[in-house]
């Protein structure tokens, strides 16, 4: 299986103008109307909108931090995985189970607690702190233990053998969470998840306290995977991809590299679910369905270009910014019509989440077929002293006879 | 340290021949001794159970039928299969009754329905539902295959000209899986429905056994459409064509036949099973969106178990899952709630022991 990269597919109608127009353009659309849309409904109130952004922001933030373990599994090791929602879920309880106090009431039972027991140290106000780094920390580990139990038998299934068995995983998981009563609360999961840093500022103010830690998260992650990928353990995960056999001949560890690109991913989707449990302060067992949990991060992954972080990211905020102007679209009823008398028929209006889930499911497939590279392709190029190198050769002036095979660089 | 890393050598070793003898076994009479024993005594001991696993094991077999000709001639996963199942099961309702959901409540669309057709909903045969229904399967069944072949031309062919993998394949049956789903959420909401409404009627077996007689009818369609897909397979040149294709697509393209078409035919076999299959599962269960997604892993077990491509396979591991999914939970194994997982562990235990199921070709 290989990527399609710009060589292929849309070489042809790559040299039509229109193609270099899709990203700025695909970009500005949907800032414009997560930016306008709130605005215009509350009546051009600044704080309304930047509260709104902010709540958007930290959410494109999280879903970006999973569709980038995505694409270290898929976009870079090639490993497939159909089951987002496994290391989701994992991470989400752990950190949730982690942080929090132990169960004391008949009808709330979890496992762990060990929220008060866990800031020790003496300094900087630790338990403010401390717990959520366990808490990450925690859901990262869990999410690698099970992805490295994982990997064991399933790297050496076939790849829509692998899609299968993740999908089955997955939704083991999921019911497991959901019968095992004293496990996550089942049904009910949990909730009054503390706040990282909650005591700093008032509650009206937390929203910006979380946008900066989810922020923050994603920034650390995309440094670590960017400095993984352009390292020389991230080149063989890349030719792993591209032709196993011939990797394997120039003698890596076929096996030992894709167990950890796909451990790698997965711990990152662990603390993705962990900033996930911090940010909505609950964790429901509802939330973890293949729709939500696996395949709208497959989308952002496909919109955004597989195989560059990039990408990666900037496919979670136009998939994320799509699926919140569905929302706002939804106000825009008969009683309370926008601009220009602008109002969806009530036949729309009541079917708004459905319609969306369809428009989904169709874009996953037009971006496959229209645009498999996505919004930012893959770079070829990924080793820094490449660049650094190529930059000094090009400072000096070449030699007529280097120009001809500097061209076709 | 070099002792060590013998002995983990000789130990490693030793298990991948253990997994092998294991192998040999399961590709022996073991498998099929195994799954006798445990059929005749879930006969013996829980013949209700039995019973019941019958008929949800024919339900996964009809679908599992079609499932395994697209996976065996079209070389894909085709993920959307369960979705397609219920889909056509709308379609069916909605040919029969017109109903769509309006505003508020259910509105009829339609303004002449199969239900109009005289005596079309008067039961037939002691089952629940008349010809009108029959009639209804058949049209399910032929749109499906239209929608299936316009998808193919659509989506599924310009793929396969790019030389794109199965996983890219995986990746767009899944995103029409998701799009069927919504259209029926779209149309028909996500409460559940019934093609007849009320209590239906039931039939007396030996021991004491009552079910329904539409269960009967599934069991028979589904013992009836087994054989016919075989034949169609083994005694049809299209069904060799078929499997020359499924052998090796390149080798079947230079031996003359035209493959095209080849795949057009399967999408259309596989239109006209899903639409049976379809009405059938709505029949046993009731009609509900997300009822598809959740038959998907039963169904891909059943087919790797009875190996991919073929139809008898297919209804051999469907009847095994059924019925140890069903004796599992009434012996109390299992919570309900983990009766799919026993599908799941059939699947991986079958992946990892002969990959290519009891009755799949050798490679």
């Amino acid at each position: 299986m290989k990527l399609p990269t710009a060589l292929s597919g849309a070489s042809l109608k790559g040299r039509l103008k229109g193609e270099r127009l899709i990203t700025p353009v695909t970009v500005l659309v949907i800032t414009a109307a997560v930016v306008l849309m709130p605005a215009e409904r509350s009546n051009w109130d600044a704080n309304g909108v930047i509260s709104f952004l902010t709540f958007f922001a930290t959410f494109v933030a999280i879903y970006a931090i999973f569709t980038l373990g995505l694409n270290v599994q898929w976009g870079y090791t090639g490993v497939f995985n159909f089951g987002v929602m496994a290391f989701f879920l994992v991470g989400a309880n752990a950190a949730a189970i982690i942080t929090k106090g132990p169960a004391n009431t008949e009808y709330v039972r979890y496992v762990g607690g060990f929220g008060d027991r866990l800031a020790f140290l003496p300094f900087l106000d630790s338990d403010q702190w401390l717990p959520f780094l366990f808490g990450i920390a925690g859901a990262a580990v869990f999410a690698g233990v099970l992805a490295f139990l994982l990997s064991i038998p399933a790297l050496r299934l076939r790849e829509d053998y692998l899609a299968i068995a993740t999908i089955g995983i997955a939704e083991l998981l999921r019911r497991v969470t959901i019968e095992e009563r004293g496990l996550v609360n089942g049904t009910r999961g949990l909730t009054g998840i503390p706040r990282p840093l909650g005591e700093l500022v008032s509650t009206a103010n937390y929203k910006y306290v979380m946008l900066a830690i989810a922020v923050a998260t994603l920034v650390l992650v995309y440094l670590a995977i960017e400095w993984g990928i352009r390292s020389p353990w991230g080149r063989v995960l890349r030719a792993l991809r591209e032709d196993e056999l011939t990797t394997a001949a120039s003698g890596k560890n076929v096996f030992a590299f894709k167990s950890q690109g796909f451990v790698v991913g997965a711990m990152i989707m662990g603390i993705g679910g962990a900033i996930y449990a911090y940010a909505n302060g609950a964790v429901s067992p509802d939330t973890f369905t293949h729709f939500f949990g696996t395949f709208i991060f497959w989308a952002m992954l496909m919109v955004g270009g597989s195989g560059n972080n990039k990408g990666a990211i900037l496919g979670a905020y136009v998939v994320w910014g799509f699926w919140t102007i569905t929302l706002q679209l939804q106000g825009y009823t008969s009683e309370h019509p926008g601009p220009l008398g602008f109002a969806l028929p009530d036949a729309v209006q009541s079917r708004i989440f459905f319609i969306r889930d369809f428009l989904l499911g169709t874009l996953i497939v037009v971006v496959l077929l229209l645009r498999p590279q996505g919004l930012v392709p893959e770079e070829r190029r990924v080793s820094i002293w490449v660049e650094r190198h190529a930059k000094r050769v090009r400072a000096v002036p070449p030699a007529p006879d280097e120009q001809a095979a500097s061209s076709s660089d | 340290m070099a002792a060590i890393v013998a002995t983990y050598g000789r130990i490693r070793d030793q298990l991948r021949d253990y997994q092998q003898l294991a192998g040999q076994f399961f590709s022996g009479p073991g498998i099929f001794l195994l799954f006798l024993g445990l059929g005749l005594w879930a006969l013996i001991g829980r013949t209700d159970a039995f019973v019941i696993g019958v008929v949800t094991g024919s339900v996964l077999a009809l679908g599992a039928i079609g499932l395994t000709l697209l996976y065996g001639v079209l070389k894909f996963a085709h993920f959307a299969h369960g979705d397609s199942m219920m889909l056509a099961a709308y379609l069916a309702f909605f040919a029969l009754t017109g109903v769509v959901v309006g505003e508020r409540t259910d509105t009829e669309l339609l303004p002449w329905t199969l239900s109009d057709l005289p005596a079309a909903t008067k039961p037939i045969l002691g089952l629940s539902f008349g010809y009108g229904l029959l009639i209804a399967m058949a049209i399910a069944g032929v749109i499906m295959a239209v929608l299936f072949v316009v998808l193919d031309r659509l989506v599924y062919r310009p793929l396969r000209r790019r030389g794109s993998g199965i996983v890219i394949f995986a990746i767009a049956s899944l995103g029409i899986a998701i799009a069927m789903r919504s259209l029926m959420l779209i149309f028909w909401s996500s409460f559940g429905r019934f093609y007849v409404p009320g209590i239906r009627p039931t039939t007396d077996l030996p021991f004491g056994i009552r079910i329904l007689t539409d269960q009967i009818f599934i069991f028979w369609s589904a013992l009836v459409l087994a054989p016919l897909i075989y034949l169609i397979l083994f005694r049809t040149r299209l069904g060799k064509a078929m499997r020359a294709m499924a052998d090796n697509p390149d080798l079947a393209l230079v031996s003359g036949i035209n493959t095209d078409r080849i795949v057009i035919w399967t999408w259309v076999i596989g239109g006209a099973l899903v639409g049976i299959a379809g009405v059938m599962l709505a029949l046993q269960a009731q009609l509900k969106p997300e009822l598809g997604f959740v038959l998907l892993l039963p169904l891909f077990a059943s087919t790797i178990l009875g190996g991919i491509g073929s139809p008898q396979g297919a209804f051999v591991g469907a009847m095994v899952i059924g019925i140890t999914e069903e004796v599992a939970v009434t012996l109390g194994f299992l919570s309900p709630g983990y009766k799919f997982s026993v599908a799941f562990v059939i699947l991986i235990l079958m992946l990892f022991l002969r990959p290519r199921g009891l009755f799949g070709a050798k490679t």
